[in-house]
């Protein structure tokens, strides 16, 4: 995993609540095997006009010129500005590999679903839960101003307007630590396997119809 | 000692390591595969050089690309058929047991687990899909993860978590006729908001869940994440263990009293504490019917479509104005009023057998007087959840019932849910669904799905429009 520390970056907004997985990556992109390759089709049926099939190349096809990402201003963005319970239903990490895919490196919104916010720290995304006043204000100066950036600092645990304003924002230790050292989960859990056995034991003596 | 939560019970039993910032690891007993968000799991263990942990802890079937007709023919999109392939090769190399699209014991992951007594009371289990809350219904801990996460179950048994907070969805009293779990689902939803249960495991108790068959049960759990709950489950009782009973991988002789016993614990202690209760009325829920493309917007099949005017606030003006333009509805229609272009009775929602009985109960009335599937209705398909809910479905002539009515009956699997296979609506159809996500495309892109219970769904595949089930039942 690719370890996440400073971000200084452009802010694209999507300025609607309960943005689902289906429409972060529809189904049809599922069907691969692989783990890479989902960038251009992150958001297709907002991003494009035609019918996204996988394997197609993307270069050409028409873009939906109302869809916010398509907009000259945000190209090159790799802060995502949403609202609430973004990224809700399927469990699909196939969502933050997109996402990844087409640059973003830190979601920032008022909430977000569980599934997807878990994804999001193994797949090197930061995701950052701000106040809703917070990050209204955040819509409004992104609107104002053509190329409004943020400083994202996970060390210190704060974004940065560009007027200098400093937010706070919270997030899990042990999360923090994986993500800025880029850590392999299983390699971590792997260490204690000596636990993992014991447990096993215990529970063989308790529940010994679990273990067929 | 402290009362416990039927959850803290739950979560107390599997803890292998507590960290000191309230993270645990925590041991996972149960783990259904399938062949979507699993082929990169399998590629990480091989990359790495690991193993599964436990095999046989894992059952694996491919769900969500089979066809639905025609699979002697096999898989006909190449891409589909690949991701199969890959899932049976993952399963073969790794020695892991899996039912293959001919097996006749294959079906959506959500029901076989369940039908096999792979799903028990009292075990933790993960499936790379977030319906997995469906299983919580047997008092388990069951909840959907993401690719790295099957990869890591797969490779230590285990998985990092955080306690969720508790909430308690109690339901008291008595169901009206025509009302179902799924009509219960989709009122809790409506009720406390797509985001309401996020953070939350849900237990659902009261005198209408313990009502409730194991099939209702499923039906209610499996909807928990569309209230924003990783997790949902209700207490066992002497429903659960009958229905776990002679079950293909359930305990037996000894080992089944000793299981028994067990699961006879896993209620919450009387006076345990939840962070959040919220309590309903059974007697005054009605039969739902979704209007827009987020599962809270939702009302009573005798309700109109709601007025953005009237939204509580802006945002959510803005959502309702763009799901009335994506879903073609205008503002204040009789909900009665909607036409349907197609109808899917099926997915892990609503594709068991009671759900099955339920939609022929309606088709059956409707079929004395002289009714079929209505002309508007392009396509009405019945789906069953797995090769054995079929074959009972068969055996008792559901089939014939479903067919002589104008039904398409198919071959089990995800189907028209999702639209992974050939099952899909074209640009600006409307379907009636016994499924759970009527988000924007789901079933097929420019789609428009209206969520209903299985009754509901019949009926509306008879008339053409929706009604009312309980006029239709009387």
């Amino acid at each position: 995993m690719k370890p996440f520390v400073h971000l200084d970056g452009l802010v694209a907004p999507m300025d609607r609540a309960n943005v689902d997985t289906d429409a972060i990556i529809p189904k049809q992109f599922l069907k691969s095997i692989r783990r890479s390759g989902f960038g251009p089709n992150a958001f297709d049926e907002w991003r494009y006009l035609d019918r996204g099939e996988p394997g197609v190349d993307c270069t050409n096809r028409p873009l939906n010129p109302d869809f916010v990402l398509n907009q000259a201003r945000y190209q090159g963005a790799s802060v995502l500005l949403a609202r609430e319970n973004f990224g809700c239903g399927s469990s699909r990490e196939h969502a933050p590999w997109a996402l990844e895919d087409y640059g973003f490196r830190v979601i920032i919104a008022p909430s977000f679903a569980d599934i997807f916010f878990n994804n999001c720290f193994k797949n090197g995304i930061l995701p950052i839960v701000l106040g809703a006043d917070v990050v209204d204000r955040l819509f409004t100066a992104t609107a104002a101003a053509e190329g409004y950036t943020l400083a994202v600092d996970l060390p210190a645990q704060t974004v940065t307007t560009p007027a200098g304003e400093v937010i706070p924002f919270e997030v899990d230790a042990e999360r923090k630590h994986r993500l800025l050292n880029g850590l392999d989960d299983i390699a971590l859990t792997l260490q204690l396997t000596d636990q993992i056995k014991a447990y096993e034991a215990r529970r063989k003596a308790d529940a010994p119809w679990l273990f067929v | 000692m402290t009362p416990r939560t039927l959850y803290d019970k739950l979560w107390d039993a599997h803890v292998v390591h507590q960290e000191a910032n309230g993270t645990a690891l925590l041991y996972i007993d149960r783990h259904l595969v399938h062949e979507v968000t699993s082929p990169q799991a399998f590629e990480g263990l091989k990359l790495s050089g690991r193993k599964p942990w436990q095999a046989k802890t894992v059952l694996a079937t491919p769900d969500h690309n089979v066809p639905t007709k025609a699979r002697d023919a096999g898989i006909v999109d190449p891409v589909s058929r690949t991701q199969v392939e890959t899932l049976d090769a993952n399963c073969a190399e790794f020695g892991l047991n899996e039912f293959r699209m001919d097996d006749h014991r294959q079906g959506i992951v959500h029901v076989i687990g369940p039908e096999q007594g792979f799903t028990l009371p009292g075990v933790t289990l993960v499936c790379g899909d977030s319906h997995t809350s469906t299983h919580g219904a047997f008092a388990a801990l069951a909840f959907g993860i993401g690719t790295s996460e099957v990869e890591h179950v797969l490779a230590t048994q285990c998985l990092w978590q955080k306690k969720a907070k508790a909430m308690l969805v109690k339901v008291d009293g008595e169901l009206p006729m025509g009302v179902t779990a799924k009509d219960v689902a989709l009122a809790v939803i409506g009720r406390i908001g797509t985001a309401g249960g996020t953070g939350y495991a849900i237990e659902f108790g009261g005198s209408a869940i313990r009502a409730l068959s194991m099939e209702g049960r499923m039906t209610l759990c499996n909807m928990a994440i569309e209230a924003g709950a990783r997790a949902g489950m209700v207490a066992a009782d002497d429903k659960t263990i009958a229905y776990v009973e002679g079950r293909p991988q359930a305990p037996k002789g000894e080992a089944w009293d000793q299981a028994v016993a067990y699961w006879r614990t896993l209620h919450s202690d009387a006076g345990a504490q939840f962070d959040a209760v919220v309590e309903l009325d059974a007697a005054a829920i009605k039969p739902q019917v979704t209007w827009g493309t987020s599962p809270e917007m939702v009302v009573p099949v005798t309700d109109r479509v709601p007025d953005p005017a009237e939204a509580p606030n802006a945002v959510k003006k803005g959502d309702w104005e763009r799901a009335l333009a994506y879903m073609g509805l205008q503002a204040n229609t009789p909900i009665s009023e909607i036409p349907v272009d197609k109808v899917f009775i099926g997915s892990c929602t609503n594709s068991r057998i009671e759900d099955l009985w339920a939609a022929a109960e309606v088709v059956s009335v409707l079929a004395r007087n002289g009714r079929k599937v209505a002309s508007n209705v392009k396509l009405a398909m019945v789906v069953p959840g797995s090769g054995l809910v079929k074959a009972q479905a068969e055996a008792e002539g559901l089939d014939k019932l479903f067919t002589a009515a104008g039904f398409e009956w198919r071959e089990p699997g995800c189907s028209m849910c999702l639209a992974m296979n050939a099952d899909r609506l074209e640009p600006g159809e409307r379907c009636a669904s016994t499924s759970n996500r009527n988000f924007e495309g789901r079933q097929g892109q420019g789609g428009r799905t209206h969520l209903v219970s299985p009754a509901m769904a019949a009926a509306a595949a008879m008339f053409g429009h929706f009604v009312d089930i309980r006029e239709v039942l009387q």
